[in-house]
């Protein structure tokens, strides 16, 4: 067994942090996330250039064949400085379904586009009214002479506004909760027939509502009528990226805290010398600690057999949900006052885990999912 | 041991209630229903029409202007307002100050503020913690210097909520340096207008704004605003504190929020079943009920003792730890309800009417979680509320 990094990770994971540090620091996540687009161009192409949107693509199509490990260093200093490109969108979500699923011609065309920072993806998955299960899914994908065309509702669609092309699930056969008969549907971003309504989120990202009424389909990624085998793989391995990002954000709180706790002053003394803090203190660190083990499984199993996997990335989400929860409230009430204010980096970390915790289903999902799976 | 109110008292409920229903207006219930943080003209608007029925002080004897309620009266109203969605009453006058004046305060201090604050022509904040002194607030720095018949008052208060809508404000200051922390402190009326007095805003979590920066150069105030003696500030600061104590468990605005709980988790669908049949959901639900349910009569304990003229004493620390742990425990389950739709947050703080992104309950849910993140934090942190109740009760 062992958990050491190689030579090359460490030098990755040391130079995504230096870049971070100089380019990304809170001040500048501010102004960042208040402009319209929420992150900046600038960035994404410099992310193009240090290779880091090619780690997890194959070699074939211009990427490093890095593997999920490799993306999870990134993923944990992302999220220790609350990196706002879009990321899983384009280059976990986007490119994992267009390996895991599309031909050969597929990938040849698109991959490159995506390692070179040309081309932005979004995958527009969740429905209201089938809360995180992905089966029930009931937008439709209809065949006509011209080709598939589809209609339906999307929510809190990821970063589509910055999208070239989305990537939709949608039914094209069987009843609205069955498993079967869904099939990943490429449509332009802005195309006729999708009408989206962006927005802001609670963490200052970005995200859309899409109304598709008869909206041409580009291209088919794989089958049809049977694409949750490989969209559950997909979301699998960016549960493992998250749970890496929630990592990083939950590392940055609990430093944050403590180094509050030494030198804020009450009653004479440092915070930090109360008991009562201190054993909050271990508290947030064994929940920080607990998640990076589970998230280090989540990277080590992602393209592991189905099940493995998926017990996996099941177990990391639980505890990315309970204990970014945990650190984040807790880091929010040690600094007091102070940390229910906008102006500190506190309470954007808290918001941050929140969301990481709903996105692909939050802690009591995948809990149950854990169990499905167990003997 | 009777549970059931009195003849009188379910009378008095239903005029409570007949009144709510005529006179407050469905656009301002919608609007409390969806929005943490009001506009001054809420809260006034509400609070005008409850002094036109003579009930703008509900918790102030008769002699002062209030209605001479009893403190169940005072529970039953509590209640027929939370549950019709009526504005909070802003508690700085009616709840905090006004006690103060009326109990150590002069005659003319009496005349001149009581009145205005019944009627809610003064607009009062609390000036009392600093930045460097929250949880320790006898620690406190701001200067008050003898000049004749004026102090001048130089310091900088924190956290000081609704200062921006206020034109007076309550304060601590510190008189004597040279004496212990607690016996240098005296409590001083401050007017808000004066021109040394500076308010900064400070934008919360929810990316509202309720709290301020406060910063007060060589402000004058009269030595007529002294309340009490010089040096026995503190007296009075616990006095305030300890006055309205069975309020702060804030039971009667946690039930409409359980309420409200419900409502979103039966709209919600989980597996083709309403949210509130997941078994997982439900029985989440089901243990925070069960804590207010305990909260609730833990409250109607204390408030039987009130009633019967005993006084409440430290233990109601109590009710503010679970009360502040129940609301968040409720804003938190609201926000997990929604799911997906937990995410998008416009802010209008214009008010504007623009459809939310997402069903109408979604509004504000997140807003509130992130809001109440401060109920542990406010009035005596949590962990202050355990150390007084180990000191004081358990003799620790």
């Amino acid at each position: 067994m062992d958990f050491q990094l190689s030579e090359e990770q460490t030098l990755l994971a040391d130079s995504v942090e230096s870049w971070l540090q100089d380019k990304y620091d809170f001040d500048r996540w501010r102004k960042l996330v208040k402009t319209d687009l929420g992150y900046a161009e600038e960035n994404w192409k410099t992310m193009a250039e240090l290779g880091w949107l090619a780690i997890p693509l194959p070699e074939a199509a211009g990427g490093l064949g890095g593997g999920a490990v490799d993306a999870a260093l990134l993923a944990e200093r992302f999220g220790r400085h609350m990196v706002a490109e879009p990321y899983v969108s384009t280059v976990i979500l986007g490119a994992g379904l267009i390996q895991a699923a599309s031909d050969a011609k597929q990938k040849d065309e698109w991959l490159p586009a995506i390692a070179e920072g040309k081309a932005k993806w979004a995958f527009a998955h969740a429905e209201h009214g089938s809360r995180f299960s992905l089966n029930e899914t009931r937008a439709k994908a209809t065949k006509t002479a011209d080709g598939w065309t589809l209609s339906g509702k999307k929510i809190v669609v990821w970063d589509a506004a910055s999208a070239d092309r989305l990537i939709v699930l949608a039914r094209s056969a069987g009843g609205d909760t069955d498993a079967k008969g869904l099939g990943l549907f490429v449509v332009d971003a802005s195309g006729a027939g999708v009408a989206r309504h962006d927005y802001r989120t609670v963490d200052n990202r970005r995200a859309s509502d899409i109304q598709l009424d008869h909206a041409p389909v580009l291209a088919v990624l794989g089958d049809p009528a049977d694409a949750l085998p490989a969209v559950e793989a997909v979301i699998d391995q960016a549960i493992a990226f998250m749970a890496s990002e929630a990592v990083g954000a939950m590392a940055a709180l609990h430093e944050t805290t403590l180094a509050y706790a030494k030198t804020r002053k009450q009653f004479g003394r440092a915070i930090g010398e109360f008991q009562v803090i201190q054993h909050r203190l271990v508290d947030m660190m064994m929940q920080v600690e607990s998640a990076r083990s589970l998230a280090l499984l989540a990277a080590l199993k992602a393209s592991a057999e189905p099940k493995e996997r998926a017990r996996a990335a099941a177990a990391a989400k639980v505890q990315l949900g309970r204990s970014g929860r945990f650190v984040g409230q807790q880091a929010v009430q040690i600094h007091g006052g102070m940390g229910m204010t906008d102006e500190l980096n506190v309470g954007h970390y808290m918001k941050r885990l929140m969301m990481l915790d709903t996105t692909f289903g939050n802690a009591d999902f995948h809990q149950r999912r854990f169990a499905a799976l167990s003997d | 041991m009777d549970l059931e109110f009195t003849a009188e008292e379910r009378a008095f409920r239903e005029e409570v209630r007949d009144f709510i229903r005529s006179s407050l207006p469905l656009a301002l219930a919608e609007k409390t229903r969806q929005r943490i943080h009001l506009d001054k003209a809420d809260f006034v608007a509400w609070h005008k029409i409850l002094h036109a029925r003579g009930w703008g002080a509900p918790n102030w004897p008769k002699q002062y202007g209030g209605p001479g309620w009893t403190p169940v009266q005072r529970y039953i109203f509590d209640e027929e307002c939370a549950s019709s969605d009526a504005p909070p009453l802003v508690p700085f006058g009616i709840s905090m100050v006004g006690p103060v004046i009326y109990t150590f305060g002069t005659e003319e201090q009496k005349a001149k503020y009581l009145p205005r604050i019944v009627s809610m022509e003064d607009w009062w904040c609390q000036g009392y913690s600093e930045p460097g002194s929250g949880s320790d607030l006898a620690s406190l720095r701001t200067r008050a210097e003898s000049d004749g018949d004026h102090y001048v008052v130089n310091g900088h208060k924190m956290w000081t909520t609704q200062a921006q809508h206020a034109n007076m404000m309550f304060c601590l200051v510190r008189t004597d340096p040279d004496a212990k922390p607690q016996e240098g402190i005296s409590f001083l009326l401050l007017d808000m207008t004066d021109p040394g007095v500076k308010v900064r805003p400070i934008i919360s979590i929810d990316e509202g704004h309720s709290v301020n920066e406060v910063f007060l150069d060589n402000v004058r105030v009269p030595k007529a605003n002294l309340i009490g003696k010089e040096g026995k500030g503190w007296t009075y600061a616990k006095f305030l504190l300890g006055n309205e104590r069975t309020g702060i468990a804030e039971v009667a605005t946690s039930k409409q929020r359980l309420k409200r709980l419900k409502e979103i988790a039966r709209a919600e669908q989980a597996c083709g079943r309403p949210l509130l049949e997941d078994a997982d959901f439900r029985a989440k639900v089901a243990a925070v009920e069960i804590d207010l349910l305990a909260l609730e009569y833990t409250n109607l304990r204390m408030l039987a003792a009130e009633n019967a003229g005993k006084g409440v004493g430290p233990e109601a620390s109590m009710l503010k730890i679970r009360g502040s742990e129940i609301q968040q425990s409720l804003s938190e389950l609201a926000v997990e309800a929604l799911g997906y739709y937990a995410a998008p947050y416009e802010h209008r703080p214009d008010g504007s009417n623009q459809p939310p992104v997402g069903p109408d309950y979604a509004q504000g849910r997140m807003e509130s979680y992130l809001y109440y993140r401060a109920t542990t934090i406010y009035g005596g942190s949590n962990e202050i509320q355990r150390n007084i109740i180990a000191k004081m009760v358990l003799g620790l």
